[in-house]
């Protein structure tokens, strides 16, 4: 497949201009634009609900949009049904035909155009998915993780302009659905064609994806490469659904060249660089800080001394730890924060640390990041899979 | 063994004991109708038995009439099931697929000849061609029959269709399928069972139903309406060769597929 | 790879934009999938059961034709004269129902839970009667329980006759031409509608809420009790209906194998509408089963429905 990688003509993005989709009264995707660039693998990451799975099938002419226009390159590809874009599907739980074997399903797209010697390009498809000798199965007869490459193998073999996948990997168990991230990345790679993913689990997304749009109640809350969103997410539901965040509550005391200073609870003073603050920086303005579990350091308050200045430091009790082997979590109570979360590595474990010890929280200002108050703290909290 | 324990088992068993008796309950009368089908009885009535004879086997268009009513009957069953089972189809798949106003009507008219005992649509049915003036024969007969078998077309239909992933059809017409090639290629093919449940159970229904082709035939006589003749002036022998033959064609041909659908699958799951 | 991803596309023109319509021609696909088999319902079950109405409100003679002359009294008088058979008709009904109830339910449960490999073996057996005309099979019955035949010996030797014959059910040394024939005849006509929807709603049952009854204190009867049979619910009132409503206005076994005391109403309908030929009394008969039918059915539905939330 690699050197017939059909990447088709110049100019092959995904557009999607002012599209939306009403149920009756419900707005299932608000007005939307998005361009997804050719070649790239872009995720549609969001809760169920969200509107991620319309759009896609928006996009593979399934669902008639409301409003807007779908391009394909410079194509208005809008009012084409399905079988006259240039666009094939990964359906959740894979939608094999149960009535045809591997072989035939795999050929199913090519026949339909009139092609007539198929056997070369399917065996090579089954190879590709090494599943070149279970071509005569029923679909039945086949594991989840088979199944699932049969119906990668069936939509690829058109060499379509853009891969749709819905959930791929939903049916899955953990290790299997690791296996298969790789393996679809490595795809990807391969055919070079876009792949647009759609999924509710946000580690599936960051391991695979170029880029992620995060969804939610029919909008995008943020677009961006997988590190940039959870470094700087811009809003809370981005800060909750991916990962955990630790957000604070303060109010803003001023600002000294790149940098803002705000204070928390108790009189607990802040730092922050200013370009990662989402949020108008005008002194005595509010402003939610955030901060990630993994990026702070504990330290008992007997040695609250050798910690470096600079750092913002947080004191606090330990109100729970919980050890999961690789790490150990803590719940910290504290002014500024009832429960601040915390993820130490367990490299040295320091054996003060335990429930009712005082302890002091810090770490470097340029991970803290600053999203507007007037939002839900605990939007997208628990939502993820 | 002593007989509390044996009580004991019985009592454990009483499902099986049960279950079985009901069995036997049904297939006596089956056996009966193989049995005096090598009858020769002394009167014109085939009720008691008197000495084995393969006269009816040997002969089994023995009686006036029996095979040309066979042959009707025969007839008219596929001409029902065809009619019954195309427009059945066609409502099911409206039902499940597709939105539309008035679905508690339909939904209601395709019940109510299934909650209606058969003598009354015999009678309104009779009254309607009575009225018109229609000739009593063949067409009201199949008229009768197809109105008959499609809520029951409509309801096995119906179950195989709700319990198809409507993905599927999705997929095909994701891979190029129009939606003529959608229907042929995946709809149909996974309908298929539902509707040949349908199919079959309209012939069964057809073939074997005497009231309402009763008050619809005028002097037409299917093989029911032989049978209950029969009954009336003297039943040849012949009736129970047909019926052995019919029980047994249908039994083999059951089993037969059992087993094949069975090998199949075995060897599918070989490969 | 960055937020440039996002290009933003040019502004839609002022207020909503314009939803874009469905195309009208998929709208109407359903109508036209309904339209063939509808009508034909309509023309051949509808409209039918209206002349019915009509004819039952109308007077006159075969030779001087019917007339509507809204002549209810029809109704009350065939009322008043065949209020025995209506009567009898219902009763041979709910009772053949009831007894296909408690004759199926092992078979049924036998098929589901116990037969194993042997399912399928059953499950034809149980379908294969269908396959020989079920006029034979009444007559069948007829050969059975013959005057003098093993039946009527065992039966007899066992003093159950004596005791059917107190209840009125059997009269003297017979068995054929008195009630119990043509119940027993109705039973086995109607069971297999009564077996295959208990079937498939037992076949349903996970069969680890049994090992879950039992691992929570439930003997065999009260597992059967609490959970199997509440389960198996939506077959029974299937079943029950699939019974009741053929056996109802049955008369083929009345005819076969009862006597002129045994007549239901069926029987009279189609003696009324094909040898006296009064179409009036017989349509009004017709209309008044249906009603009777309708009736109990729909009760039982909604009985049903809320028990079942039991």
């Amino acid at each position: 497949m690699t050197e017939t990688a059909s990447t088709g003509p110049a100019g092959g993005d995904v557009r999607l201009a002012g599209i939306s989709k009403k149920y009756g009264s419900f707005r299932a995707v608000e007005p939307l634009d998005l361009t997804v660039p050719q070649g790239t693998f872009f995720a549609l990451l969001g809760a169920s609900g969200c509107g991620k799975t319309t759009t896609l099938r928006m996009i593979a002419g399934l669902e008639d949009p409301t409003t807007g226009t779908v391009f394909l390159g410079d194509r208005d590809v809008t009012d084409l049904p399905p079988h006259k874009r240039p666009v094939n599907t990964v359906f959740q739980s894979y939608a094999l035909f149960p009535h045809l074997d591997i072989f035939e399903n795999v050929a199913f797209g090519l026949r339909r155009r009139g092609i007539k010697s198929v056997k070369k390009q399917v065996g090579e498809m089954l190879d590709l998915v090494q599943l070149g000798d279970h071509a005569r199965r029923k679909p039945q007869q086949l594991s989840g993780g088979q199944q699932q490459r049969v119906a990668v193998a069936r939509a690829l073999i058109n060499r379509p302009q853009v891969l749709l996948l819905d959930e791929p990997l939903g049916a899955l168990d953990l290790k299997l659905r690791r296996q298969m991230q790789l393996e679809l990345k490595r795809i990807q790679t391969e055919v070079g064609v876009t792949f647009i993913h759609v999924t509710h689990d946000q580690e599936e997304a960051m391991t695979m994806a170029d880029t992620i749009a995060v969804m939610n109640a029919g909008r995008v809350e943020q677009l961006g490469s997988p590190g940039e969103l959870y470094e700087n997410p811009r809003t809370t539901f981005v800060a909750n659904f991916l990962g955990t965040s630790n957000l604070i509550e303060t109010e803003i005391l001023g600002t000294d060249g790149a940098g803002l200073t705000v204070s928390g609870g108790g009189g607990c003073k802040l730092m922050l660089p200013r370009d990662r603050c989402s949020t108008g920086t005008a002194a005595g303005g509010k402003v939610l800080v955030g901060i990630r579990p993994e990026k702070i350091t504990l330290t008992h308050a007997d040695d609250a001394g050798a910690i470096p200045e600079g750092r913002n430091r947080v004191p606090g009790r330990i109100a729970d730890t919980s050890f999961i082997g690789v790490s150990t979590q803590y719940v910290v109570h504290s002014p500024v924060c009832p429960d601040l979360a915390v993820y130490a590595q367990n490299i040295e474990r320091d054996a003060r640390l335990v429930p009712g010890a005082d302890v002091v929280l810090h770490w470097n200002p340029e991970h803290t990041f600053g999203l507007g108050a007037d939002q839900d703290r605990s939007a997208g909290e628990g939502e993820a899979a | 063994m002593n007989p509390l324990t044996a009580l004991r088992r019985a009592r454990r068993h009483l499902v099986v004991i049960a279950g079985l008796l009901t069995l036997a309950y049904m297939i006596l009368p089956n056996v009966v109708v193989m049995v005096f089908s090598f009858n020769k009885p002394t009167g014109r009535f085939n009720y008691s038995w008197n000495h084995f004879s393969l006269d009816a086997w040997k002969s089994p268009c023995g009686a006036a009439g029996l095979c040309g009513s066979l042959g009707l009957s025969l007839q008219i069953a596929v001409y029902a099931t065809i009619g019954a089972t195309v427009l059945g189809t066609m409502i099911a798949f409206a039902l499940v697929r597709y939105r539309f106003h008035g679905r508690g009507p339909v939904n209601s008219l395709i019940f109510l000849p299934m909650a209606m005992p058969e003598v009354v649509m015999a009678a309104s049915l009779l009254t309607l061609f009575l009225n018109l003036g229609a000739q009593l024969g063949f067409w009201t007969i199949l008229i009768a029959h197809i109105m008959f078998c499609l809520s029951f077309v409509v309801v096995a239909v119906k179950a195989r269709v709700m319990s198809m992933d409507p993905r599927l059809e999705e997929a095909a017409r994701d891979l190029y399928a129009g939606p003529v090639q959608t229907f042929l290629r995946v709809t149909l093919p996974i309908a298929a069972p539902g509707i040949a449940a349908g199919a079959l159970l309209s012939f069964a229904l057809s073939f074997d139903d005497f009231i309402i082709t009763n008050f619809n035939a005028g002097s037409t006589v299917t093989f029911p309406m032989f049978v209950w003749g029969s009954a009336q002036r003297g039943t040849p022998v012949q009736i129970n060769v047909i019926g052995t033959a019919m029980f047994v064609i249908a039994v083999l041909i059951v089993v037969a597929g059992q087993l094949v659908s069975g090998r199949r699958a075995r060897a599918g799951s070989a490969s | 790879m960055t937020a440039t991803a996002a290009r933003p596309a040019a502004p839609p023109a002022a207020g909503e934009p314009k939803p874009r319509p469905a195309p009208r021609r998929k709208r109407l696909v359903p109508y036209w999938l309904l339209l063939p088999g509808i009508l034909w319902l309509i023309i051949f079950f509808v409209v039918p059961l209206v002349y019915q109405a009509s004819t039952s409100v109308q007077t006159g003679s075969l030779e001087n034709s019917f007339r509507v002359t809204w002549h209810v009294q029809t109704y009350w008088d065939v009322l008043q004269q065949y209020y025995p058979q209506f009567l009898r008709s219902l009763l041979y009904a709910a009772v053949a129902t009831l007894l296909c109830l408690v004759v199926g339910y092992p078979l049924a449960y036998l098929i589901a839970f116990r037969a194993g490999r042997h399912r399928n073996i059953l499950l034809v057996l149980v379908i294969a009667p269908f396959f020989t005309s079920f006029l034979i099979r009444t007559l069948a019955w007829k050969t059975i329980l013959a005057d003098g035949g093993p039946v009527v010996h065992a039966l007899n030797a066992l003093h159950v006759l004596d005791l059917t014959d107190v209840l009125g059910w059997t009269s003297g040394d017979r068995l054929l031409a008195t009630p119990l024939a043509v119940v027993t005849g109705l039973t086995y006509n109607f069971l297999p509608f009564m077996i295959l929807p208990l079937y498939t709603s037992l076949e349903r049952i996970d069969h680890r809420l049994h090992e879950a009854a039992g691992d929570l204190y439930a003997t065999p009867w009260t597992t059967f009790r609490k959970v199997t049979f509440p389960m198996s619910l939506p077959g029974v009132v299937s079943g029950t209906l699939l019974t009741f409503i053929p056996s109802s206005g049955d008369y083929v076994n009345a005819q076969l194998l009862g006597s002129a005391d045994t007549k239901m109403i069926g029987s009279v309908i189609q003696s009324q509408f094909l040898t006296v030929l009064d179409y009036p009394a017989a349509a009004a008969l017709s209309f008044i089963l249906m009603a009777v039918v309708l009736f109990v059915v729909s009760y039982y539905i909604r009985r049903a429905g809320t028990e079942e939330l039991l």
